[in-house]
C-alpha cells in the first residue's frame, strides 16, 4: 500500500491546487462507486449496475428539480435507487441468482426503463440544483474540494463499520465461506439484502455528485466509470472472490485511476493509444498487486 | 468433485455413465430452450403472418455476430474462466479485415480471412497467456484487455470504414437448398461444427470441463491447467475472429467502436444454461439462446413496442430464465 503511495506521489510532474482539486474532485464520485464494488466483492458478488443506477439517479434529480425543488428531487432520486438494490438484493440473496448476472440484468433494466421516462420528460428541462452543484462540484478557497464534505465522513464510516460494526464483520464472514457464516447463525440473505440496498444508495450519491461535477444529467452519464470502479476496488486489494480487502485501499485505487487519466490527458495522447495504456497499466497495477499480497 | 473427477477419467463429458443426471439436466434445459424457439416463432407467425423464409434469412444474418460472441463465449466459461474483452476482440478483427480487404481483389480476400482467424487465435492466446501468468481473476485482466483491444481497433481504422470481398458477403447472403435454410445459419453451423466436434473428442476438450469444473482436482489428476486454459482462451478468440468476419460479411466495412456483444454473450451463455462457475454446459444451448432474444426483439418491434422497453425485456428475461433455472436446481438438490 505504501509502495502505491509512493508511486502516486513520484508519478505526477505537475502538482498545483488547482489540478490536484481537479482530480479529487473527479476521484470522489469512483472512489463512492467503487465503494460499492468494494462492498460487493467482500461478500463474493459484484455490482455491475451500479453506472445505470448513478446515472438514474442524477437524471431522475435534475429533471425532478423544476417541479418539485430541490431535496424532493434528491430524495426521489436516492428513493429509486435503494429500489434497484433492494430488487438486486432480492435476486441475489433470496433467488441465488449469480451477482454477475442478476446485476448485469439490473443494468439493462435501469437503462432501458430511464430512456423511455427520458422521452416522457423531453419537456420539463433539467436543472441541477445550486445547492447540489456546490456540494458536488464546488471548490472553496480556491482548492478545497466541497464535496470532500460528503466524502470523508462517508469513506470514515464505511471504514469504521467494516472493521467494527457487526454488519462489516457479517460481509467478511458471508463472503470467507458462507456455508459456516449461516451455521453460526447469519441470516445471510438478509445481509445480502441489505447490502445491495446499501450499494445502490452509494451509486446514487455518485452520480448525484458527478451529475453536479459535470453539470450534466444524461441517462448514460457515469456509464463510463462502471470499469474504473471495479478496477479500482482490485487495484487497492479486494479480493474479487470475496472476504479480503477493504475500503482505504479502494481509496487509493480511485485516487490511482483518477491520476491516470489525468495525466494521459494531460499529455494529450490520442484516444486509442489511451484506452491502450489505461488498459494496460491496470493489468499491470493488478498483477504487482497480487504478486505483493501472495508473497507476504 | 466425484462428478470432476468422473470427467477427468470418463470418455467424453456428458456420455458417460456416471454423469447421467447431469445429461439429463443438460439436454432438459436445451430442449426447453428448443421448445421455447418454437413457441416463439409460433408467436411471431401469430403477430405477423407474413413473417417467412425472407425475414428468418435477415434475423440468423443478425445474429451470426452474436451466435459466435456466445459460442467463444462458453467455451471460455466451460474451462473456467470469462472473456469480457470478446466484444473488443470483435472489433479489433472486423476492422482489421475491412482496412485489408479495402480496394484489394476478390482472391487477395483469402490469405486475409485465414490471417484474421490466426490473429483471433493469437490475440485469445494473449489473453490467455496473461490470465495464467499475471494471476490476476479472469474477469479483471481480459476487462482491462477489453480496453487495449478497443484501442488497437482505433488504431487500425479512425472511422467505421474499409471494404469486403464480394465473395465473403454472398457467403451469408442466400439459403441452401430450401428457402428457409438461410445460408448464415449454414455458415454457423458448419464453423462451430468444425472447431468444436473434434475439440471436445479430444484430450484438450476434456481438460477444459475438467479445469472449469474443479481446478484442484484436475492439475491433481495430471491436466496441465495452464496451457489448457490459454487454449480455452485461444479458441474463444478464433471464434472472435469469426464474429468480427461476419461483421464484415453483414455490413461490408470495419466498425472500430465495439458494439455491445460482450453483454450479449453473456446473456446468451447464461440462458443457455451454461454454468458461470465453469465445467457444465455445452454449445448448442447458447446458440439456440442467441436466437430466442434475437426473436424476442424482433416480436417486440413488430408489437410496436418502444424499442427502449426491448432492453427492459432483455434483463428482465435474463435475470427470470436464471432464477427459474437456480430454483430447478434447487428443488433438484433437495429432492
Amino acid at each position: 500500500m505504501l509502495l502505491i503511495a509512493v508511486l502516486w506521489i513520484v508519478e505526477p510532474g505537475l502538482r498545483n491546487p488547482i489540478w490536484a482539486s481537479g482530480v479529487i474532485r473527479f476521484a470522489v464520485p469512483l472512489a463512492i462507486l467503487a465503494a460499492c464494488q468494494t462492498l460487493t466483492m467482500l461478500t463474493g458478488g459484484i455490482d455491475l449496475s451500479v453506472a445505470a443506477v448513478a446515472s438514474m439517479a442524477a437524471y431522475i434529480m435534475a429533471t425532478q428539480t423544476p417541479a418539485q425543488g430541490p431535496v424532493v428531487a434528491v430524495a426521489l432520486g436516492l428513493a429509486a435507487t435503494a429500489l434497484a438494490g433492494l430488487v438486486n438484493g432480492i435476486g441475489v440473496g433470496v433467488f441465488r441468482v449469480h451477482p454477475l448476472i442478476m446485476t448485469l440484468g439490473m443494468s439493462l433494466i435501469v437503462l432501458g426503463l430511464m430512456t423511455v421516462y427520458q422521452l416522457q420528460m423531453v419537456t420539463s428541462g433539467s436543472i441541477i440544483p445550486e445547492s447540489v452543484a456546490w456540494l458536488g462540484g464546488g471548490t472553496s478557497f480556491g482548492f478545497f474540494t466541497n464535496s470532500l464534505l460528503v466524502f470523508v465522513p462517508l469513506a470514515a464510516l464505511i471504514v469504521f463499520s467494516l472493521r467494527r460494526v457487526g454488519f462489516g464483520r457479517l460481509l467478511y464472514a458471508v463472503g470467507d465461506n458462507e456455508i459456516a457464516a449461516r451455521l453460526s447463525g447469519v441470516r445471510v440473505w438478509q445481509v445480502l439484502v441489505t447490502l445491495y440496498v446499501i450499494s445502490g444508495l452509494l451509486a446514487g450519491l455518485a452520480g448525484i455528485i458527478y451529475g453536479a461535477v459535470t453539470r450534466t444529467a444524461s441517462v448514460t452519464l457515469v456509464e463510463r466509470f462502471l470499469l474504473p470502479s471495479v478496477a479500482a476496488a482490485v487495484i487497492g486489494g479486494t479480493s474479487i472472490f470475496g472476504g479480503r480487502g477493504g475500503y482505504s485501499g479502494t481509496i487509493v485505487g480511485a485516487l490511482i485511476l483518477t491520476v491516470l487519466t489525468s495525466l494521459l490527458t494531460v499529455l494529450q495522447m490520442p484516444e486509442p493509444v489511451r484506452q491502450i495504456l489505461f488498459g494496460a497499466i491496470i493489468l499491470v497495477v493488478a498483477a504487482a498487486y497480487t504478486r505483493i499480497t501472495d508473497e507476504s | 468433485m466425484t462428478a470432476a473427477a468422473g470427467t477427468v477419467q470418463g470418455s467424453a463429458p456428458g456420455r458417460t455413465g456416471g454423469t447421467v443426471a447431469r445429461v439429463v439436466r443438460r439436454n432438459a434445459w436445451t430442449f426447453g430452450l428448443a421448445a421455447l424457439l418454437l413457441v416463439l416463432f409460433l408467436v411471431t407467425r401469430a403477430i405477423k403472418p407474413t413473417y417467412g423464409a425472407a425475414e428468418l434469412r435477415s434475423l440468423a444474418i443478425g445474429a451470426l455476430p452474436i451466435a459466435f460472441a456466445a459460442v467463444g463465449q462458453a467455451i471460455v466459461v466451460i474451462s473456467g474462466g470469462i472473456d469480457l474483452s470478446i466484444g473488443s476482440l470483435l472489433a479489433l478483427t472486423n476492422v482489421t479485415a475491412a482496412a485489408l480487404m479495402a480496394g484489394g481483389s476478390e482472391e487477395s480476400a483469402v490469405p486475409v480471412v485465414l490471417f484474421v482467424l490466426f490473429l483471433g487465435l493469437f490475440l485469445g492466446a494473449v489473453n490467455g497467456l496473461l490470465v495464467v501468468a499475471s494471476r490476476v481473476p479472469d474477469i479483471i485482466v481480459t476487462l482491462a484487455l477489453s480496453f487495449v483491444w478497443a484501442g488497437a481497433a482505433l488504431l487500425v481504422l479512425k472511422s467505421p470504414g474499409g471494404g469486403t470481398a464480394q465473395w465473403l458477403k454472398g457467403l451469408i447472403d442466400g439459403t441452401i437448398g430450401s428457402e428457409w435454410i438461410p445460408e448464415a445459419l449454414v455458415l454457423l453451423v458448419v464453423s462451430v461444427a468444425l472447431v468444436w466436434l473434434p475439440l471436445r473428442r479430444s484430450r484438450l476438450g476434456l481438460s477444459m470441463y475438467a479445469v472449469g469444473s474443479d481446478r484442484l482436482a484436475a492439475f491433481r489428476s495430471g491436466v496441465a491447467v495452464a496451457p489448457t486454459k490459454v487454449a480455452a482462451y485461444a479458441v474463444t478468440g478464433l471464434f472472435a475472429a469469426m464474429g468480427g468476419l461476419s461483421l464484415s460479411m453483414s455490413t461490408g466495412i470495419g466498425t472500430p467502436v465495439p458494439g455491445p456483444y460482450t453483454l450479449l454473450s453473456v446473456a446468451a451463455i447464461v440462458l443457455g444454461g451454461v454454468s458461470l462457475v465453469g465445467g457444465r454446459g455445452g454449445l448448442l444451448g447458447p446458440i439456440l439462446a442467441v436466437f430466442v432474444l434475437a426473436l424476442i426483439r424482433a416480436d417486440l418491434t413488430f408489437l410496436n413496442v418502444d424499442p427502449n422497453f426491448t432492453t427492459v425485456v432483455q434483463g428482465v428475461i435474463m435475470v427470470v430464465v436464471v432464477m427459474v433455472g437456480a430454483f430447478a436446481t434447487l428443488r433438484r438438490r433437495t429432492a
